[in-house]
């Protein structure tokens, strides 16, 4: 990508530049938060349901290896096959492996954040084999060239009219039209000839179930049945968090998700694989890539209950005005920000700053992952790691030293206010970061210690 | 080491102490006064349409007066008159072409407007997705309140493949405009029978 090392500041200052369309991708996710309130409050017992959602996924995590195992073994008796990959790579070289061994240099894909995470079609495109994804949205991004910037909404980030001209290129819809509708049949058409043609299709995976080794995958469109049920060989991938202990979980689960994500009482369809159908290959790869290292970290453990649902990035301020793609991580959004410094705390060091701390991500988590509060350990965990980036420190450290010296604050303070009286362009101007699309105020005449000595001293007298 | 060894083992060490898993029963979901007016009004939101019967008969009539007849329709319920049954040899790719498939549910749930269907109902498993349009036929009785007596009932449920279906295929990936019929069927009938 052309936005190789730039810093979610660079990437959300690009964002930026077209103020009209910032607008436009804060109110419609505001929007889709707000389908969510609606959703939310239909139901009486909707904070029990979370409450019993974060208690499962903590147990979860404090019983990951028996159940993981438990998993297997159900799994296998159902004639699921079973691997197990370490990280991305061991995952890629797995569904790699798999196609060869069927032969297969055509596939069709649906949505899941864990081969994104991995880059599997980055990777499987230098194999020549041919994935497809199926998902309009995650079609539609691919088709430009580009990576979802919503892990539940991918190409929140597009424009009809722009949809409009992509289809006009790739697929020959005639110019100018941008009915979503309209659309929406040339993709299915589209779609739908590969979905009978391709002989595998890899699914992600939502939640799977250690007691009966089964799987659940919940999408709108249908575009995980139309590939599996249709596909010689179906390649399921799932990071470990996924396991949930027992069938009956799922009942508090699919009640969650579909409510946080988009507002709707549930995804169109919630689909159960057990077993294999007569003549098909069912396998399931079981990735680690970095989570058995987040589930030693005790501040940080809690980020491995999500479930993706994207209700944080829906409510939050910084994701709505920034957009996906600022984030340069395969999750963005608040989410995104606390688990992607697991992965590489040098290359996603900017993330946890990427925020206001204001807390509606967690107010929002179904599963009540405390983001705000890991974003703001994060902080301290990059800065004492030595990661922060440069300005901040250099920021931080000068301000340490004044507010450490009383003698020198007092200094500091008079020199800023005659600073900002006398020569003001010594801070308004475009080296001083804070000063971008901020006014600075009037100087107050004297600091609050000057004015408290001199009242002290008058009410005395 | 293998990779599942090497994962297991970093599981294992990283894993914080047990913590218990919370009691099902801690609260009580929510029930509706009336749980056929309460689906029928989600399934409508949600794109879907009931249709209210008294015997299999009436979806042979409703069909007649709704649907082209000259379509391929079929149906996996082995008591319903008139229409042709699926043969369940036939390749999946070949349903394609279905106009309308009629398939039985175990089960409704009021709380979400979805149904739930195992490969025995389905007979094949690509049906309900690959057709063109949809029907469902529930047992008026068999409308439950919510999530957790589904799945008080699925618990007890043997089965390859299931699935909730809750309305049509449907994507707002444009523009967060609704569209029904992304993949799977753009309508979808459920049949209550009194």
């Amino acid at each position: 990508m052309s936005s190789a090392n730039l810093t979610h500041p660079q990437l959300a200052e690009r964002f930026n530049k077209d103020e009209a369309r910032v607008d436009w991708h804060d109110e419609t996710l505001w929007w889709v938060r707000r389908k969510r309130d609606k959703a939310a409050w239909l139901l009486p017992e909707w904070e029990q349901l979370r409450e019993t959602a974060s208690q499962i996924k903590n147990n979860v995590l404090s019983n990951l290896h028996d159940y993981l195992l438990q998993f297997e073994k159900a799994a296998t008796e159902n004639g699921i096959t079973v691997h197990w990959a370490a990280d991305a790579d061991e995952h890629n070289e797995i569904v790699h492996s798999l196609l060869l061994q069927h032969k297969i240099d055509k596939i069709v894909k649906s949505k899941s954040m864990l081969t994104e995470e991995c880059g599997l079609n980055d990777f499987l495109a230098t194999k020549n084999i041919d994935v497809i994804d199926t998902d309009l949205g995650e079609r539609i991004v691919q088709l430009a060239g580009e990576h979802p910037s919503h892990i539940v909404l991918p190409c929140i980030h597009w424009k009809k009219e722009e949809i409009g001209e992509l289809f006009h290129e790739h697929l020959g819809t005639p110019k100018g039209n941008a009915d979503p509708v309209f659309l929406t049949q040339a993709a299915r058409i589209h779609l739908r000839e590969k979905f009978l043609t391709r002989k595998a299709a890899i699914t992600g995976v939502n939640f799977a179930i250690a007691e009966t080794g089964e799987f659940v995958v919940c999408t709108n469109e249908g575009n995980a049945d139309m590939g599996t049920h249709l596909a010689d060989v179906h390649i399921a991938c799932m990071g470990i968090e996924k396991i949930i202990p027992q069938r009956k979980h799922l009942s508090i689960f699919l009640r969650l998700l579909a409510r946080s994500a988009t507002g709707q009482p549930i995804t169109t369809y919630s689909s159960h694989f057990v077993k294999p159908q007569p003549g098909q290959e069912l396998h399931i790869i079981l990735v680690d890539n970095g989570r058995s290292k987040q589930l030693g970290r005790e501040d940080f453990r809690n980020s491995l209950k999500c479930i993706r649902c994207g209700a944080c990035m829906n409510t939050c301020p910084v994701y709505r005005r920034s957009g996906g793609h600022s984030y340069h991580a395969a999750i963005a959004g608040p989410i995104g920000a606390i688990l992607a410094p697991n992965l590489d705390m040098k290359q996603y060091a900017d993330l946890p700053f990427a925020s206001t701390l204001c807390g509606s991500c967690s107010n929002v988590c179904p599963v009540k992952i405390n983001i705000h509060e890991q974003l703001y350990q994060w902080r301290q965990v990059i800065v004492k790691e030595g990661y922060s980036p440069k300005t901040k420190t250099a920021a931080m450290k000068s301000m340490a030293t004044i507010l450490s010296k009383p003698a020198l604050f007092s200094f500091a303070g008079k020199a800023g206010r005659w600073v900002i009286k006398n020569i003001p362009f010594l801070v308004n101007n475009k080296l001083n970061p804070w000063y971008k699309q901020r006014e600075l105020p009037a100087p107050p005449r004297q600091s609050f210690t000057e004015w408290y000595k001199k009242n002290r001293h008058d009410s005395k007298r | 080491m293998t990779a599942r060894d090497k994962i297991l083992a970093a599981v294992k060490n990283s894993q914080p102490s047990l913590q218990a898993l919370p009691a099902m029963e801690n609260f009580a979901p929510i029930q509706y006064a009336d749980v056929v007016e309460q689906f029928k009004n989600v399934l409508e939101a949600i794109g879907g349409k009931v249709v209210m019967i008294n015997s299999l008969n009436d979806i042979n009539d409703f069909i007649v007066q709704h649907f082209d007849t000259d379509k391929i329709i079929i149906t996996t319920i082995e008591d319903l008159p008139v229409i042709k049954k699926l043969d369940a040899s036939v390749d999946a790719h070949l349903l394609a072409n279905i106009e309308l498939a009629i398939l039985p549910s175990l089960f409704a749930v009021a709380e979400n407007g979805a149904v739930w269907l195992t490969e025995k109902e389905m007979k094949i498993r690509a049906l309900p997705f690959i057709c063109q349009q949809l029907a469902v036929v529930v047992n008026k009785k068999d409308i439950i309140n919510n999530m957790q007596d589904a799945y008080d009932i699925i618990s007890q449920n043997e089965y390859a493949f299931a699935d909730f279906i809750a309305g049509p295929s449907k994507t707002a990936d444009i523009e967060q405009s609704l569209v029904l019929g992304a993949h799977g069927p753009g309508n979808m009938i459920v049949f209550i029978m009194e």
